[in-house]
């Protein structure tokens, strides 16, 4: 599946290991399978990622980040917005520094949002897709909130123009 | 009145440049009625039973007369020359042309207004007392910080795809006209034990299939701590609450079932984490949107004008609109004048274009340029002098917006049901329009009383039936419209569910049955006793008596 990262598209080397193949290259693990073959996935050489159902908050794992590279938070339908607070979770309160990719179905029109929450890659349906995904990045010049992308939120832009002005 | 900086003006102007673009996309058929509709209802465009139905967001019913204006100039340009005033202090326009959606939204910004957020599952319009700022009992304005709830959660990057769509009211008056116990959250500006004013925080409240008075799970909270605490709220449901189950997504459902000791628990936890970091308030800041809400510059007047009381004697017509329509305000010499938007036979919080007009006309002239929307569909103008309500009266029964029927039993609350909406079982606007008609006289209705009544063409419960004194709510039994009617209910500081009285009546029936309601609760009151005050009594028996003892 084609994969958008730092506002391009890449090649994805990250493969779905299910546990029954031999163990090779840098995988991508349910929580299941993460669960069940802890060790040998510590011991591996190739980077390890976990990807998380829906259902499934990053407090689950959350004594496990320092093992991990990667973690994909999964949108089983567009509305299920359950990951932006997971991907948050991660970022902020657990600190995790490595990827967190949104997978499934990965609106063009949520790439804003995802961004703002921390996630740094997308899974899309098809290559055409990032034509759309950046010009959704730019849509917007100011923020309100204070969020995981540490933009300057507005309340803080209005507090340095004031400074500015005295 | 809050005015809009670059950052404000900026953030609207782009969103309508990216809906002209989603908008492109559809009509080129890049995107599917199916990709859209995620997108339109982000923005307030619904696909009704006709036609395409635009929501325009007046956040916390605030308005000033240009910006009403500016509504009346869209109903004529993109409408049918009409706007309805909605439950959630919006405005509603019934009959806007897909392609012309980008242009309206366009014209909306020049005035400082939008539709965002005003539909799907994210926090919608914060609303709030249509008193706010003029109430005497106030402690502190609410608009304040409705402004600040309504910046935090504009294009919130995590809460913009909650399991379901979330409401918050705000108020800052005792007397409750805002109906905070039925919101998602309600605040409530209250006094801490050390003099310090902060907010009582209500969840869970809500109407729909399953009505819920909310239930405190905070007494105090100091308001620099407000966004971090509504953070954590949102944050606990939005991954808790269910998304199986589209009638079970509210928030009060997830606390019911964990139970509100539980779900204060994890909001609590949740905030530890976050309450002193960048969502903090800063006083500066809650001062710098304060001052939008300064008290305008009020002339010294004394509280009693003698030319005003001449004239209620010599025109008891005007003297009965004053009696009924006006309130006491904050400042002595001035008044709050409630526009009723229920003539007898109308379709309540309907209002054409030209009368959109006279009232901006009047608020610019009379009440210091502001006017405002209320939850119950009517509209109000807040600042006006004692000795200008006579030319303020004239105007309005000009325009024939001088119905002084406020707060009795034909001002009441409607869904706009089968006739509009594609959810509705049954209809709404004609029942109140006959109900209006069998009540016409408003001597009568004055004798009765003050009396909430509010109908819903469906379980879904827009018209807001169960906290209405009396309830009907329209439903279909194969193939027939029948209504339902409750008693007792109330959306006030003593938000109570209404009870069923039993079988419900067929379309031809249900007047008759309202009006037996009535006359019961007539007969059998004491005193001033209220309507509810008379059910809290007696109980429904005696009406259930009196409707079926010829069934």
């Amino acid at each position: 599946m084609p994969l958008i990262k730092n506002n391009q598209l890449i090649d994805d080397n990250w493969v779905r290991w299910d546990g029954s193949s031999p163990l090779a290259g840098d995988v991508i693990v349910s929580l299941e399978v993460w669960n069940e073959h802890k060790a040998q996935l510590m011991d591996h050489d190739g980077a390890v990622g976990v990807q998380l159902a829906s259902d499934q908050a990053p407090d689950l794992i959350q004594q496990d980040l320092s093992h991990l590279d990667l973690v994909a938070l999964e949108f089983p339908a567009f509305k299920d917005g359950r990951a932006f607070s997971y991907a948050r979770l991660l970022r902020e309160r657990f600190g995790f520094a490595g990827e967190v990719r949104a997978v499934g179905d990965v609106l063009r029109d949520q790439a804003f949002f995802m961004l703002r929450c921390g996630f740094d890659a997308f899974e899309v349906a098809d290559a055409t897709a990032l034509k759309g995904f950046l010009e959704a990045l730019g849509e917007f010049t100011f923020v309100y909130q204070p969020s995981t992308d540490n933009r300057r939120s507005v309340v803080a832009n209005r507090h340095a123009t004031s400074v500015a002005a005295e | 009145m809050y005015r809009y900086d670059e950052f404000d003006q900026t953030l609207v102007d782009e969103r309508v440049a990216q809906f002209r673009g989603q908008v492109k996309r559809r009509l080129s058929g890049e995107l599917t009625e199916e990709q859209f509709r995620p997108l339109r209802l982000m923005n307030g465009l619904y696909l009704q039973l006709h036609a395409y139905m635009l929501r325009v967001a007046i956040p916390y019913g605030t308005l000033a007369s240009k910006q009403m204006r500016m509504l009346a100039h869209i109903a004529r340009k993109y409408d049918k020359g009409y706007g309805h005033f909605t439950t959630r202090q919006n405005i509603q326009y019934n009959w806007p042309k897909l392609h012309e959606v980008p242009d309206l939204l366009a014209d909306l910004a020049t005035v400082e207004m939008h539709a965002i957020q005003t539909s799907g599952n994210c926090i919608r319009n914060v609303t709030s007392d249509q008193f706010a700022g003029v109430a005497a009992t106030e402690l502190e304005d609410p608009r304040v910080y409705c402004e600040i709830i309504r910046q935090w959660s504009t294009f919130h990057p995590e809460f913009s795809f909650l399991p379901r769509k979330f409401k918050i009211a705000v108020t800052g008056a005792p007397d409750d006209r805002a109906a905070v116990k039925v919101h998602d959250i309600g605040l409530f500006l209250r006094r801490g034990e050390t003099g310090e004013i902060g907010f009582e925080v209500i969840v869970g409240g809500g109407l729909g299939r399953t009505p819920v008075i909310g239930k405190t799970i905070r007494e105090f909270l100091p308001k620099q701590h407000l966004l971090s605490y509504l953070e954590a709220i949102l944050r606990v449901y939005n991954m808790l609450g269910r998304r199986d189950n589209l009638y079970k997504a509210r928030i009060k459902i997830l606390v019911n079932s964990v139970g509100a000791e539980e779900f204060a628990r994890l909001v609590e936890e949740e905030w530890q984490h976050l309450k002193d970091g960048p969502l903090h308030l800063p006083q500066e800041e809650i001062a710098r949107i304060h001052a939008y809400f300064e008290p305008p510059q009020y002339e010294s007047l004394p509280n009693d004008d003698e030319e005003l009381r001449s004239r209620k004697l010599s025109e008891p017509e005007f003297g009965q609109w004053v009696d009924t329509n006006v309130a006491e305000h904050k400042v002595p010499g001035y008044a709050i004048v409630n526009i009723s938007l229920k003539p007898i036979g109308g379709i309540p919080g309907d209002i054409e274009a030209d009368q959109m007009d006279v009232v901006a006309d009047l608020a610019e002239k009379f009440s210091l340029d502001e006017l405002r929307a209320t939850h119950e569909q009517n509209l109000v103008l807040p600042n006006v002098k004692l000795s200008d309500l006579y030319a303020v009266w004239q105007g309005l029964k000009e325009a024939g917006l001088a119905t002084a029927n406020l707060g009795l039993i034909s001002d009441m609350i409607t869904c706009p049901g089968l006739d509009y909406c594609n959810l509705a079982n049954a209809r709404s606007i004609p029942v109140a329009q006959r109900i209006s008609e069998r009540f016409a006289d408003i001597k009568r209705q004055k004798d009765v009383g003050e009396l909430k009544l509010k109908i819903s063409g469906c379980i879904n419960a827009c018209g807001h039936h169960h906290v209405g004194n009396i309830g009907i709510l329209g439903v279909d039994k194969k193939g027939t419209e029948f209504y339902q009617i409750t008693l007792g209910g109330s959306a006030t500081e003593e938000a109570a569910v209404g009870k069923i009285l039993g079988p419900a009546f067929a379309y031809d029936d249900v007047v008759d049955a309202v009006e037996k309601v009535v006359s019961t609760y007539v007969d059998i009151r004491e005193d001033d006793e209220t309507f509810n005050q008379t059910v809290a009594r007696v109980g429904i028996k005696p009406f259930k008596e009196k409707l079926y003892a010829a069934h």
